[in-house]
C-alpha cells in the first residue's frame, strides 16, 4: 500500500506578533513547526504502515526551501520518502492553486507507485481554511473523508475502508473505496517519539526537491497568484479592545467581600443575568 | 488565504486595488445564497444566522436572498424552506432525493454544483461547520472559484459589487479581508455563533424552486453504515450554553478544578477549560474553548486561572459578560474581560460560589 | 545500532558549535546532539558578540552572520533610586571595520552558526537529550540519549551542555553548583521602530550602544543590569547572584519590572512592545570554580566549565575559544593517532592556561568574594555618588566650598574614611 501524507510547515501561531507600525506579521524568531493537525494524519498513516507491512509512506509538502525541516521531521517519525515541491511560480497561491499544485505532484508520485490513500491535515493553523484537503480529493477524483476520528478497518483486497467521521451531534460510520483522501480529527491519536536510528536517517535523508516541471504542472497559470481567485485585500491586527476589565477590589481585599461587590455590580448592570441565574435555581 | 508564504513577509502581499475585470461569462450571476445545513431533522442554527447576514448583503446589492435546502422527499425539507422564509429568504432552491438522507460528500457536491451552474448566484454562503467546510471546499474546487474560510465579518464593496470577507488567521492574531474579483460565485464559510440570530417573522413566506439531483445510488461509492449519536445527556453542550465557568492552568492541580465544577453547579452552568487542561486530561476534549476547541457565546463566562492567550480568546470573546480571575494583574485576559478580580482563584472561586448561592436563595425567597 | 564517531559534542551553544565546527572542518566524523528544538531555541535572546573569538573560527563570519549593530559607545551608569551618575565612551575608532563587538539575537545567531557546522560536515541531531555517558570503567566511550536505540559511540565526548551540566554532575566530573557561584539573569526584548532607536540613542546605520548599570537597581544584591540596542529592538536585563535572590526573596521578574520603571530607563523603552521574558543562569564563580575540564575520553567547554568573565560580561567568547581549543586538541591527537586519554587531553588545559581565557579568569579570581562581602558597592556607594552630584549641580545660593564639605561629611558618615580606603584597596587588588 502506498500512502501520501500532505504536510505543511507553519509558524507557531502562539508566538506570532504583528508589527505595531506596519501591521505586518513579524516572523523574526518565530519557530516554524509542522502544522499540528497534520501530525494526526501522519501518525494514522504510520499506524496503517505498521499494520500492513511493506507499505510505503511518502510525505509531500509545498512551500519555500525551509520547509525541508518539516519533511525531515516526518522522516524521523518513520515516513519512507519526502518530496518538497518548491517553485517561485507557486508564491501567493490560495487554496485552489495549492490543491492544484499538490494534486499534480501526487499524480507524478503515482507514476512511481500507485497511491491508495492520501492524508491531509484537518486544517492548518496559519491559513486555517480546511480547504486544501477537499480540493486535492476533487482534483484527483478521490473519495473524500474529512474529520475522521477513527479508521475502523481497511481491506486492501476489496479496496474498502471503513471510518468514523465526526458530524454534528454524532459520528457517521462510512464505508468507501480506495483511493480515498482522509483528514483526521485532532486528538484522535498521539504522534510517536522518533527512534534514534530514524533521527539519523532523517538527518541524512536526501530530500527530493521538485520544481514546477518535476511536479508535473501542466498549466502554470493555475498556480501562484495568477491561479488564485481569492485576493487578500487587507491584513490587519484586531483592534485591541480599549476598555480593559473593571478590576473589582475592596479595601479588606478578602475574597468574600470581593465576591459580594462583584455580584452587586453584575446584577445592577446586567439585570438579565439576575433573571437568567434566578431561573436556574 | 496564502499557502506558500515567504519567511519574514506579510502572509501575502495585500493586493490593494488590484484591478480585475469580471469575466463576461459571470455577468449574469445574481443573488445571494445561503446553504441551509440540517441533519436528522435539525437545522444548524448557523443557517439562520447566515440568512440574517445574507439579507443585509442582498439588500445592499439589490438582489434576492435564497436558501438552498437539500434532503429527502417528504422529510423536513419543506419545513426548513418555510423556516428560511421566516428568517429572511425570498426563495428557496430545493433538491429532494432519497440519496440525500444523510450527508455524503459526493451527492451533496454534485447537487450544489449543479444548482450553482444552473441558477448562477453571485454569492454563496455556508456555515463553517464540519459539513459546511467539507462541502464548500469540494464545490469551490469543482467550480474553480474562490472560497474564503471561517469568516467573522462580511461586507459588500459597492465599487465592484464584491464580497469583502474578513476572517482571523494565525490563530486569531491577525485579521484579513479577502475578495474574489473575477470569479463567481464568491464563496465563504462563516463561523457559527459570530453573526447574530435574526428576528423570526412568522408572516413571511416565499417561493420554492425545485431541482433534480440526477444521481442513482450506484453512482455513489461512499455508504453510510451507521450513525452513532452523541449521548446528549453526558456530552457537554458548550456551544449553546448561556453560562460557562472555565478553568485554566492557574488552578495548578486537578483537585482544584473541582472548584470550577462547584461554581458551575450552583449556576447551572457548563464547564469549559483552556487547552492545557484538556491536554492534561482533567476534562474531556469537548470542553476546550478556543481556536482548536469550541467557539462559545454565553451570556456569562467566568474564567479562572486562564491567561487569555489569543487562541483561547478567539473562542470566547463574544461572550456578553466576562469575569476573569487571575493572580497576575498583567494577564492578557484583563485586556478584554468585563470584570477582573486580581487574586488567587482557589480562594475567589469558593467565595463566588457562596455569594451566588446566597443570592439565588434570596431571589427564591422573594419570588 | 552501530554508529561510531570520532567525536560527539553535547550541546549546540557557542561552545559546542565552535568545537563541532573546528573538528568537522578538519575532516573528523562529528556528531552533535542538542536537546532543543533547534540550535538556539533554548538560548536567551539578545547578547553581545565579541568578534575576535569567532574570527579565529570563521574568519569571514561578517559576510552572512545575523549581526544586529556594531557597538560604538559604552555607557556605565551608577544608579540611585531616581538618578544616575554615568560615564560614556564613544569612539569613531569603533566605527571602522572590522568591528570589534556586535549585538546579536542569540536564537538567530546560534541557528546561523549551526548551519555553518552542518556545512562543515558535522551531523547535527536536535530534540535529543543526552541522558548518560557510556563508560568503559573510567573511560567515556559514548553517550546514551532519551530515544529508543539511542547508544552512540565515539573516541571523545565534548560536554558543551551549558551551565548546570547535569551530565558532568552525573558522571562525577563536577560538583553541585553553588548558589554563590551562579547568577540568575533575566532578559526581555522590547520592539521599537528602527528610527526611534536611532534617535533615542544618538546612533545611525548599524551603530549601537551598550549601557551597563550598577547600583540601587539590584536592591542591594550583587549584580548588574544592562541594555543593548539591536536593530529593531532593545535587550534589557538584570542579573544577580542566585544566593542573593534566595536570601532576599526577591523575584527576578519583580526586580526587572522595578528596574524598567526607573525614571532614567523608562523613557528609553517607552512605546516598545515587550516580546519575551527569559531567565537563565550564568556561572560566575570565576577561576576558583573552574572544575576538572578533561579526563579519559572527555572534555568540558563553555559555561559547563564555568568559563565566564563576570566582570566584563564576557561569556560567549570564552565559550567559543574553549570550544575551538578543545576541537584543535582532538584534531592534533587524532592526526598523531594518539589515544584520547587524560594524559593526552591535558594539552587542552595547558593551551587554555596560556591563553587569555585562564589569564583573565585568574586576574579576577578574587572578585566574587570581594563583591559578596561588600554589599555597599551596590547600595551605599551609588547613593553617595548620586547625592554628591545632586548637591554640586543644584544651584541654590550655597557656595561650592560648603557643598564640598557637605559631600565629604556625607561620605564619612556612611562609611569611615578607613572603610573607604579599605574598599578602594580591595577593588584595586581584585583588578590588579
Ligand atoms: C495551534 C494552537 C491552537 C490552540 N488552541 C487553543 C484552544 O483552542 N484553546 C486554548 O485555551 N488554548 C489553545 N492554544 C493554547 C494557547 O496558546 C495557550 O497556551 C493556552 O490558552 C493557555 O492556557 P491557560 O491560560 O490555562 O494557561 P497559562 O497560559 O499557563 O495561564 C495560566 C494563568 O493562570 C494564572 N494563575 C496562576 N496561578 C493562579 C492562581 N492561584 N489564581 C488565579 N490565577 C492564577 C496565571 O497568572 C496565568 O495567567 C492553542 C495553541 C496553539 C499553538
Ligand atoms: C542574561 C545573559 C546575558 C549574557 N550576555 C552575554 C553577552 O552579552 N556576551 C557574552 O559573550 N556572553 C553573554 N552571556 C553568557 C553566554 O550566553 C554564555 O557564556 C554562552 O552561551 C555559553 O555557551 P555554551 O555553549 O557553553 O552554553 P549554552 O549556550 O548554554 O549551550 C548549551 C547547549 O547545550 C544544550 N544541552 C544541555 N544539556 C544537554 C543534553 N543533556 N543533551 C543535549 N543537549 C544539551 C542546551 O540546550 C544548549 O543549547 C550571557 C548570559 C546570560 C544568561
Ligand atoms: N503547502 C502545502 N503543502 C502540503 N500540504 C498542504 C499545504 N497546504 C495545505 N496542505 C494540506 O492541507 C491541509 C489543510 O490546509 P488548509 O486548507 O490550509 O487549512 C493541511 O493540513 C495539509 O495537510
Amino acid at each position: 500500500m502506498h500512502i501520501v501524507v500532505c504536510i505543511k510547515q507553519v509558524p507557531d501561531s502562539a508566538q506570532i506578533r504583528v508589527h505595531p507600525v506596519t501591521n505586518t506579521i513579524m516572523r523574526q524568531g518565530v519557530p516554524a513547526i509542522v502544522n499540528p493537525y497534520d501530525l494526526y494524519s501522519l501518525e494514522e498513516a504510520l499506524r496503517l504502515k505498521d499494520q500492513f507491512p511493506g507499505s510505503r509512506v511518502t510525505v509531500l509538502s509545498m512551500g519555500p526551501p525551509q520547509a525541508e525541516t518539516a519533511l525531515r521531521k516526518a522522516i524521523s517519525f518513520g515516513a519512507d520518502e519526502a518530496i518538497l515541491v518548491t517553485d517561485r511560480a507557486f508564491a501567493g497561491s490560495d487554496t485552489l492553486a495549492t490543491s492544484y499544485a499538490l494534486a499534480s505532484a501526487i499524480r507524478q508520485i503515482q507514476q512511481d507507485m500507485p497511491v491508495d490513500l492520501v492524508f491531509a491535515g484537518k486544517q492548518t493553523i496559519d491559513g486555517d481554511t480546511a480547504q486544501v484537503g477537499p480540493g486535492i480529493a476533487k482534483r484527483l477524483d478521490m473519495r473524500l473523508l474529512t474529520y475522521v476520528s477513527r479508521v475502523d478497518s481497511l481491506d486492501l483486497e476489496r479496496r474498502e475502508i471503513v471510518v468514523q467521521r465526526r458530524s454534528e451531534g454524532g459520528v457517521q460510520v462510512l464505508k468507501s473505496r480506495l483511493p480515498v483522501l482522509i483528514t483526521m480529527l485532532e486528538g484522535t491519536n498521539e504522534m510517536r517519539f522518533a527512534t534514534m536510528p530514524n533521527m539519523f536517517r532523517a538527518a541524512r535523508y536526501p530530500l527530493k526537491v521538485w520544481d514546477k516541471d518535476a511536479a508535473g504542472i501542466e498549466d502554470v497559470s493555475k498556480t501562484g497568484l495568477k491561479g488564485s481567485p481569492t485576493i487578500v485585500s487587507k491584513v490587519f491586527a484586531p483592534t485591541p479592545k480599549t476598555v480593559k476589565a473593571e478590576i473589582i477590589d475592596t479595601e479588606s481585599n478578602n475574597p468574600k467581600d470581593i465576591a459580594v461587590t462583584l455580584l452587586a455590580k453584575l446584577f445592577t448592570r446586567h439585570p438579565n443575568l439576575q433573571a437568567e441565574i434566578g431561573k436556574r435555581s | 488565504m496564502s499557502e506558500q508564504t515567504q519567511q519574514n513577509a506579510p502572509a501575502r502581499k495585500p493586493a490593494g486595488r488590484r484591478k480585475a475585470e469580471l469575466d463576461p461569462r459571470f455577468a449574469s450571476y445574481k443573488g445571494v445564497w445561503v446553504f441551509i445545513e440540517h441533519e436528522r431533522g435539525t437545522a444548524h442554527p448557523v443557517s439562520w444566522e447566515l440568512l440574517g447576514e445574507g439579507r443585509k448583503l442582498a439588500d445592499r446589492l439589490g438582489v434576492e436572498l435564497a436558501g438552498v435546502v437539500m434532503g429527502t422527499p417528504g422529510g423536513d425539507t419543506r419545513r426548513f424552506c418555510a423556516e428560511a422564509f421566516r428568517y429572511g429568504a425570498d426563495l428557496c432552491y430545493l433538491v429532494e432525493d432519497p440519496l440525500l438522507a444523510d450527508y455524503r460528500n459526493e451527492p451533496f457536491t454534485k447537487g450544489l454544483t449543479d444548482l450553482v451552474n444552473t441558477f448562477q448566484p453571485e454569492i454563496l454562503l455556508l456555515g463553517a461547520t464540519p459539513l459546511g467546510r467539507d462541502l464548500a471546499g469540494s464545490v469551490a474546487t469543482t467550480l474553480q472559484t474562490g472560497l474564503t474560510a471561517d469568516c467573522t465579518e462580511l461586507a459588500i464593496d459597492m465599487e465592484n459589487r464584491s464580497l469583502a470577507a474578513t476572517r482571523p488567521t494565525f490563530g486569531g492574531s491577525l485579521l484579513c479581508t479577502i475578495v474574489t474579483l473575477n470569479y463567481r460565485p464568491q464563496m465563504a464559510t462563516v463561523r457559527p455563533r459570530v453573526m447574530s440570530m435574526p428576528a423570526r417573522d412568522e408572516g413571511r413566506s416565499g417561493r420554492i424552486v425545485e431541482h433534480a439531483l440526477g444521481m442513482v445510488e450506484t453512482d455513489i461509492v461512499t455508504k453510510v453504515l451507521e450513525f452513532i449519536p452523541d449521548n446528549l445527556q453526558d456530552k457537554p453542550q458548550l456551544a449553546f450554553a448561556d453560562i460557562i465557568v472555565a478553568g485554566g492552568r492557574g488552578l495548578k492541580k486537578p483537585e482544584n478544578f473541582q472548584l470550577v465544577w462547584d461554581l458551575a453547579k450552583v449556576l447551572g452552568a457548563e464547564v469549559g477549560a483552556s487547552r492545557p487542561i484538556v491536554q492534561s486530561g482533567w476534562v474531556e476534549p469537548e470542553r476546550q474553548v478556543g481556536q482548536s476547541g469550541k467557539t462559545v457565546r454565553p451570556k456569562l463566562y467566568i474564567a479562572a486561572g486562564i491567561s487569555g492567550a489569543v487562541q483561547h480568546r478567539v473562542g470566547m470573546e463574544g461572550s456578553d459578560v466576562i469575569i476573569a480571575i487571575n493572580n497576575d494583574p498583567g494577564a492578557p485576559i484583563f485586556d478584554f474581560a468585563t470584570y477582573g478580580i486580581v487574586g488567587n482563584a482557589m480562594q475567589i472561586l469558593p467565595a463566588l460560589t457562596e455569594a451566588f448561592r446566597q443570592q439565588i436563595a434570596t431571589v427564591k425567597l422573594a419570588g | 545500532m552501530d554508529e561510531k564517531f570520532d567525536a560527539i559534542v553535547v550541546g549546540a551553544g557557542p561552545s559546542g558549535n565552535a568545537a563541532a565546527y573546528t573538528m568537522a572542518k578538519a575532516g573528523l566524523k562529528v556528531l552533535q546532539l542538542e536537546r532543543g528544538e533547534y540550535p538556539g531555541s533554548k538560548n536567551v535572546q539578545g547578547a553581545i558578540l565579541y568578534s575576535d573569538a569567532l574570527e579565529r573560527i570563521i574568519p569571514d563570519f561578517r559576510e552572512d552572520a545575523p549581526l544586529e549593530r556594531h557597538l560604538i559607545e559604552q555607557r556605565m551608569w551608577v544608579l540611585d533610586d531616581e538618578s544616575y551618575v554615568g560615564s560614556n565612551y564613544r569612539s569613531d575608532e569603533f566605527n571602522k571595520p572590522p568591528y570589534n563587538r556586535y549585538t546579536i539575537i542569540r536564537a538567530q545567531f546560534d541557528k546561523w552558526f549551526s548551519q555553518k557546522v552542518r556545512e562543515a560536515g558535522a551531523l547535527i541531531i536536535c530534540e535529543t537529550t543526552v541522558t548518560d555517558l557510556i563508560m568503559d570503567r573510567t573511560r567515556v566511550i559514548g553517550v546514551r540519549t532519551d530515544r529508543e536505540g539511542g547508544s552512540i559511540y565515539a573516541d571523545v565526548v565534548i560536554l558543551a551542555d551549558g551551565v548546570n551540566s547535569l551530565l558532568a554532575k552525573k558522571a562525577g566530573f563536577h560538583p553541585e553548583l553553588h548558589p554563590k557561584d551562579v547568577a540568575l539573569a533575566v532578559k526581555e526584548i522590547h520592539f521599537l521602530p528602527q528610527e526611534t532607536i536611532e534617535q533615542r540613542f544618538n546612533v545611525g546605520g548599524d551603530e549601537g550602544v551598550v549601557i551597563e548599570m550598577a547600583g540601587k537597581i539590584t536592591q542591594g544584591m550583587v549584580g548588574t543590569g544592562f541594555l543593548y540596542t539591536n536593530k529593531e529592538s532593545l535587550t534589557i536585563g538584570v542579573g544577580c547572584m542566585l544566593s542573593d535572590f534566595k536570601q532576599q526573596g526577591t523575584s527576578p521578574y519583580a526586580l526587572l519590572e522595578q528596574m524598567k520603571s526607573h525614571p532614567s530607563i523608562k523613557p528609553l523603552l517607552a512605546g516598545g512592545e515587550m516580546k519575551e521574558y527569559t531567565a537563565h543562569l550564568i556561572p560566575e564563580g570565576g577561576y576558583n570554580a573552574v572544575p576538572q575540564i578533561y579526563g579519559e575520553g572527555w572534555l568540558i567547554v563553555g559555561d559547563s566549565g564555568m568559563f565566564v568573565n563576570a566582570v566584563h560580561r564576557e561569556g560567549s567568547n570564552l565559550a567559543m575559544t574553549t570550544g575551538r581549543v578543545a576541537g584543535e586538541t582532538v584534531i592534533e591527537l587524532a592526526a598523531r593517532k594518539k589515544p584520547m586519554s587524560a594524559a593526552n587531553l591535558a594539552l587542552y588545559r595547558k593551551t587554555l592556561d596560556d591563553s587569555f581565557v585562564m589569564k583573565d579568569l585568574k586576574k579576577y579570581r578574587n572578585m566574587p568574594e570581594i563583591l559578596h562581602g561588600n554589599h555597599q558597592f551596590f547600595t551605599t556607594y551609588p547613593e553617595l555618588v548620586n547625592r554628591a552630584m545632586h548637591t554640586m549641580l543644584t544651584v541654590d545660593g550655597i557656595d561650592k566650598k560648603t557643598k564640598e564639605r557637605e559631600v565629604r561629611q556625607d561620605f564619612r558618615k556612611k562609611r569611615s574614611l578607613f572603610g573607604l580606603m579599605g574598599d578602594a584597596f580591595k577593588m584595586w587588588r581584585a583588578f590588579e
